[in-house]
């Protein structure tokens, strides 16, 4: 639900580079840890809408959405939280601290050769 | 084709913002609530009886977050607190900006707990973070027991989890043995609360243990402080 403001920031954020690089960008890596609940078709979608008067128009949009990790309170090993399985791997504990989610992050961005 | 390595975080305005929060509260003592929920969960009643049952105890403020109107503030004043009204305007959370300002619409250096109610919404909410000392989550009977299963993203970082509207569990097939096993299998620390805001049911439980988490917060900060001196 939160796609079109999160859009807005990538646009910003691209289009601040594309000023820098002096060159017109045509793809966009982000990635996003799976908390920060970002629907990879509504974020394309938005992003789609607002960059249509844009120096981002028609830029593809590549989005990853990266597991969350827990720690294991017992043999304190790390591990991908799984939410139907939800048990240590390596020792089969079921506490564990779950770790801060992947951040938002653009992470590099295509520029169309001058 | 050239490709730019950028690594910046997307969110980075609001998380600067949060940061700030955090160091406001943190220099006043304040402990800070960010409770979140469904609309319709009784998030407000829950809150208005809260601030009933800690009259004298607890000077407690609340900023109000929602999509339109200011029915909502003006229920908290009239249960005794002063409360402000953030308007949304239809985004579907509450910011760190917003609350940045709303901290100079109350009287925040007399109070000894400060509530965020966030935006009706168990999805965006639990991404943004306001620099709250913790997240609270209310899930009420009516909205069925698969709730932490589905979205658990705001169940797995909540202090505390309040199952509201517990009259109404032999109306429905709610299962607070399921609950409890979801909540557990995201997050064993988290402290559960069965209560009816309308009835008073639970209502003490959750009470102390507010007031328990003010007063502890403020012996661990008064601490820290003298530690400085």
């Amino acid at each position: 639900m939160h796609e079109a403001t999160v859009a807005q920031f990538i646009l910003e954020a691209i289009s601040a580079e594309a000023k820098k690089q002096k060159a017109r960008p045509i793809a966009a890596k982000i990635s996003c840890g799976v908390f920060n609940a970002i629907n990879t078709e509504s974020l394309k979608f938005a992003f789609e809408a607002i960059s249509e008067d844009t120096v981002c128009k028609n830029l593809k949009l590549n989005i990853e959405q990266k597991p969350i990790k827990a720690k294991c309170k017992k043999c304190r090993s790390t591990f991908e939280f799984n939410l139907h399985e939800s048990k240590c791997p390596k020792c089969r504990h079921d506490d564990f601290e779950l770790l801060p989610d992947a951040p938002l992050l653009l992470e590099e961005i295509t520029f169309e050769d001058k | 084709m050239r490709k730019i390595k950028v690594r910046r975080k997307i969110l980075i305005a609001n998380e600067e913002y949060a940061a700030k929060n955090r160091a406001f509260l943190k220099e006043r003592k304040l402990p800070c609530l960010n409770v979140i929920s469904s609309p319709g969960s009784g998030k407000t009643t829950l809150l208005a009886k809260t601030i009933e049952m800690l009259k004298g105890k607890l000077y407690i403020g609340v900023i109000e977050g929602d999509i339109q109107t200011d029915i909502d503030a003006k229920r908290i004043r009239k249960a005794g607190a002063p409360a402000h009204q953030i308007v949304t305007d239809g985004a579907c959370h509450l910011s760190a900006a917003q609350i940045s300002q709303a901290f100079h619409k109350l009287p925040i250096d007399r109070l000894d707990l400060l509530i965020v109610e966030n935006v009706g919404n168990l999805v965006c909410p639990s991404t943004f973070d306001l620099g709250e000392t913790d997240k609270i989550a209310v899930l009420s009977v009516p909205e069925g027991d698969d709730k932490p299963a589905k979205y658990p993203m705001i169940f797995a970082r909540a202090a505390a989890v309040l199952i509201n509207k517990i009259d109404l569990l032999k109306a429905t097939n709610f299962s607070i043995k399921r609950v409890r096993a979801d909540i557990s299998k995201l997050n064993k620390s988290t402290k559960i609360f069965l209560v009816s805001a309308k009835t008073g049911k639970g209502m003490k439980q959750w009470c102390d243990w507010l007031e328990n988490l003010a007063d502890n917060k403020r012996k661990k900060l008064l601490k820290k402080t003298r530690r400085l001196q």
